[in-house]
């Protein structure tokens, strides 16, 4: 049991499907997935490979974030979600509070190093120094941690597609244990050739739109974003204006421990996430309301996290889908968007859509939801996010 | 929290040899002196590693065996710049080959929690596993998350290291931003003359950390704490006056301050303050003429005092004013780059 609660405050997103909450909100209402041909990103696989690109430039980013065009992509896309996950929790004296900013992402600023090697490489004299001093995933976090005046606090996580929930794991445990007021705790990354050409060397890309949990899926689609949720003590709580969203009522973070990429036959890390969040929750399979899947759609993926659920809710079968068929796979934000995605959940009663879902997986006994539902009671949704290294963690959020 | 073992791998080959004769370099750059690892690792899975991988695991293996523990309870580790040569490979060939006929392998080792992926796979070991990369604060994040996994009773002991490796393309990168003296008479000059730049540096140090005494424990980390962009030197000394204060120590108890004085004139500008106003007439040591600066380089400090506790002695060649003795509590005070400010406190079991 999570004694005593860490409460969630507020939230801010920007995916492929928006850049706030009431657009991605709206886009998963509508069943419109935010993944198409790329237009920020300069790559040869332009046209070959679909991403869930942000719809906006870095120009466009950076008005809004309130920083320099010429930092990263990545802390621009932070700075806007953390803003607004302010903003939502409308608390005033942050600086007051012993305030902590724990984000996560698995390339820092990959986008300005990549274009500095196109330089820098064979020509070591070569490449402006300017455009690798955010190469350090750290340094993005410290970006936006200077942005909005933090100091009590920073942590970067690169756990690589678990970073997110990790983030927030560790800012409740900061929280429960009086070390913190808030935590602002998620995720960043934006679209980069360097992760694009990586995931397209293993052949888990799909050249088409993605379609996690069919028997026919193909691979994954990149996508770019970030996600945070502000986290609060129980004492904070009390002194807000308006009630929080909900609770964080169970968090476990497992280790696969099979294989550097590839996941275990049987979920074994899958199975040990979700198993240890329900216990830490002191919730049974059967009161989830809905699993957001890490859902990515790819073979591997899919099979490995589709077992270990048969295996632990086999006859309680909640309401499940990957979000990822909307948003792309955002690696390092994928977390983070998805607990914001959960929250809302929650929040209104939803249960998103596993977009184009034709052929339900052979081997399991449960399809995952096809349309958008809304005023579902939703009193508990868990989140799975799973990444390379067998780094598997789950989150369990809870209505108050 | 008790460290009931500690395990490097160091530009020096052992605390034993630091105590003798620690290696002396010529010039700006300090490397890692690998141990034989098929004696630690299956040479099969050896050949598949990289360099930096190599020395975490061992380095982690080394500390679990000096523990005693064969399964910890969680994994957690520490690194800036993470799996920088595979990230370098994979970049290269990206842009020579325009983004064609590219091979995982590099890619796939290059995220930054593939040395903790790594231990976790060769022990089986399904627990906790995270990593934490924030720039000088890495190895600390990491502490800091073992110390709250303790405290939720989510772990009774936790393997805590902190990596960076230095690779030909970032010692020729960070030298071209100025991070390094352009010429130095061997690496013990380094304090001599105060100039700009440092010495290039790297490592590996594990830590079986636990909540509970062992009976055969290096020392007991009994404060850690860290302030980030203080903001000038009077800042930092209200800063480091304000954690003493605050647990309570007082500076007649502290027997030797292990400072993470580097050689650059303006990092070493605030040691200088905070050694006349706070740590006046104190036994002091300096620790990176053995290491070499890099982000992860407190871990090193943590790793050399744990060791000075344990056999109770201060090597002649850390010492650096006041007298050689056996420790009881040791105070390290590191930072990096006057953005990331580290301070512990520990003392003998």
């Amino acid at each position: 049991m999570m004694k005593p609660p860490v409460f969630i405050a507020g939230i801010g997103v920007i995916s492929a499907i928006g850049n706030n909450v009431a657009e991605n909100l709206a886009a998963l209402g509508k069943e419109a997935a935010g993944i198409g041909e790329m237009t920020n990103l300069h790559s040869v696989h332009r046209r070959k490979l679909p991403v869930a690109e942000v719809k906006m430039s870095n120009e466009a980013l950076a008005a809004i974030a309130g920083l320099p065009v010429e930092v990263t992509r990545t802390a621009l896309l932070s700075a806007i979600a953390v803003k607004e996950a302010l903003q939502s929790a409308a608390i005033e004296n942050i600086r007051d509070l012993r305030t902590g900013f724990i984000s996560a992402n698995t390339v820092g600023g990959m986008d300005k190093t990549e274009s500095f090697f196109e330089e820098f490489s064979g020509h070591p004299q070569k490449g402006r120094l300017r455009d690798v001093v955010y190469h350090e995933c750290g340094a993005v976090t410290e970006l936006v941690a200077d942005k909005i005046g933090i100091k009590n606090h920073i942590a970067t996580v690169n756990t690589a597609c678990s970073s997110s929930s990790n983030a927030i794991f560790m800012g409740a445990r900061l929280i429960r244990q009086n070390r913190l007021d808030l935590v602002i705790a998620g995720g960043t990354d934006a679209l980069t050739r360097f992760t694009l050409n990586g995931f397209n060397t293993l052949m888990i890309v799909d050249r088409q739109y993605c379609q996690p949990f069919d028997e026919n899926r193909r691979g994954l689609n990149l996508g770019e974003g970030a996600g945070y949720l502000v986290l609060v003590s129980d004492k904070i709580a009390a002194m807000l204006k308006q009630s929080p969203l909900c609770v964080l009522s169970g968090a476990c973070n497992a280790n696969d421990a099979y294989h550097q990429t590839a996941s275990s036959p049987g979920g074994t890390g899958s199975y040990l996430a979700m198993k240890g969040a329900l216990e830490r929750s002191g919730l049974q399979p059967r009161d989830i309301d809905y699993i957001n899947l890490h859902g990515t759609g790819t073979q591997n993926n899919d099979i490995a996290e589709g077992t270990a659920i048969k295996l632990l809710f086999d006859g309680h079968y909640p309401p499940m889908s990957s979000t990822k068929s909307f948003t792309g796979h955002t690696l390092g934000a994928s977390g983070g968007i998805e607990a914001v995605f959960s929250v809302l959940s929650l929040q209104y009663g939803l249960i998103y859509p596993n977009l184009r879902l034709e052929t339900p997986m052979k081997d399991l006994p449960f399809v995952p939801e096809k349309h958008f539902r809304k005023g579902v009671p939703v009193r508990h949704v868990l989140s799975n996010s799973f990444g390379f290294g067998g780094n598997c963690s789950s989150l369990i959020f809870s209505k108050l | 929290m008790y460290l009931q073992a500690a395990a490097g791998i160091s530009p020096q080959p052992s605390f034993e040899q630091i105590c003798s004769s620690p290696v002396v370099y010529p010039g700006n750059r300090l490397s890692c002196i690998e141990p034989d690892y098929t004696r630690r690792i299956d040479p099969r899975m050896i050949r598949r590693m990289s360099r930096i991988i190599r020395m975490g695991v061992a380095a982690a293996l080394d500390c679990l065996k000096a523990s005693g523990i064969g399964m910890p309870d969680a994994i957690i580790t520490g690194t800036a710049y993470g799996c920088l040569k595979d990230t370098e490979v994979f970049l290269s060939k990206m842009v020579e080959n325009k983004e064609d006929l590219l091979t995982p392998t590099a890619f796939i080792q290059s995220t930054h929690n593939t040395i903790g992926a790594q231990i976790a796979l060769l022990l089986k070991c399904h627990n906790y596993n995270n990593t934490l990369v924030q720039r000088g604060f890495s190895f600390e994040s990491a502490l800091l998350d073992a110390i709250s996994l303790l405290e939720d009773r989510e772990a009774k002991n936790v393997l805590v290291g902190g990596i960076d490796e230095l690779t030909d393309t970032s010692f020729a990168l960070l030298s071209r931003f100025g991070s390094y003296r352009r010429s130095l008479a061997d690496s013990t000059s380094l304090y001599e003359e105060q100039d700009r730049g440092t010495i290039a540096g790297e490592g590996a140090a594990f830590f079986l950390v636990s909540g509970e005494p062992s009976g055969n424990d290096y020392a007991k980390l009994e404060e850690i704490d860290t302030f980030y962009k203080p903001g000038g030197a009077n800042r930092t000394e209200a800063y480091i006056r304000d954690f003493l204060t605050a647990h309570g120590i007082r500076m007649e108890e502290i027997d030797l301050v292990i400072t993470g004085r580097n050689g650059n004139a303006k990092d070493d500008a605030v040691y200088e303050q905070i050694e006349r106003a706070v740590f006046k007439d104190k036994a002091t040591a300096r620790f990176k003429h053995l290491c070499g600066e890099y982000p992860t380089a407190s871990s090193f400090a943590l790793w050399l005092a744990a060791h000075c506790l344990k056999e109770k002695k201060t090597p002649a060649g850390i010492l650096w004013s006041g007298m050689e003795a056996a420790p009881r509590r040791i105070l390290i005070y590191n930072h990096y780059q006057n953005t990331h400010h580290a301070l512990y406190l520990l003392s003998a079991c």
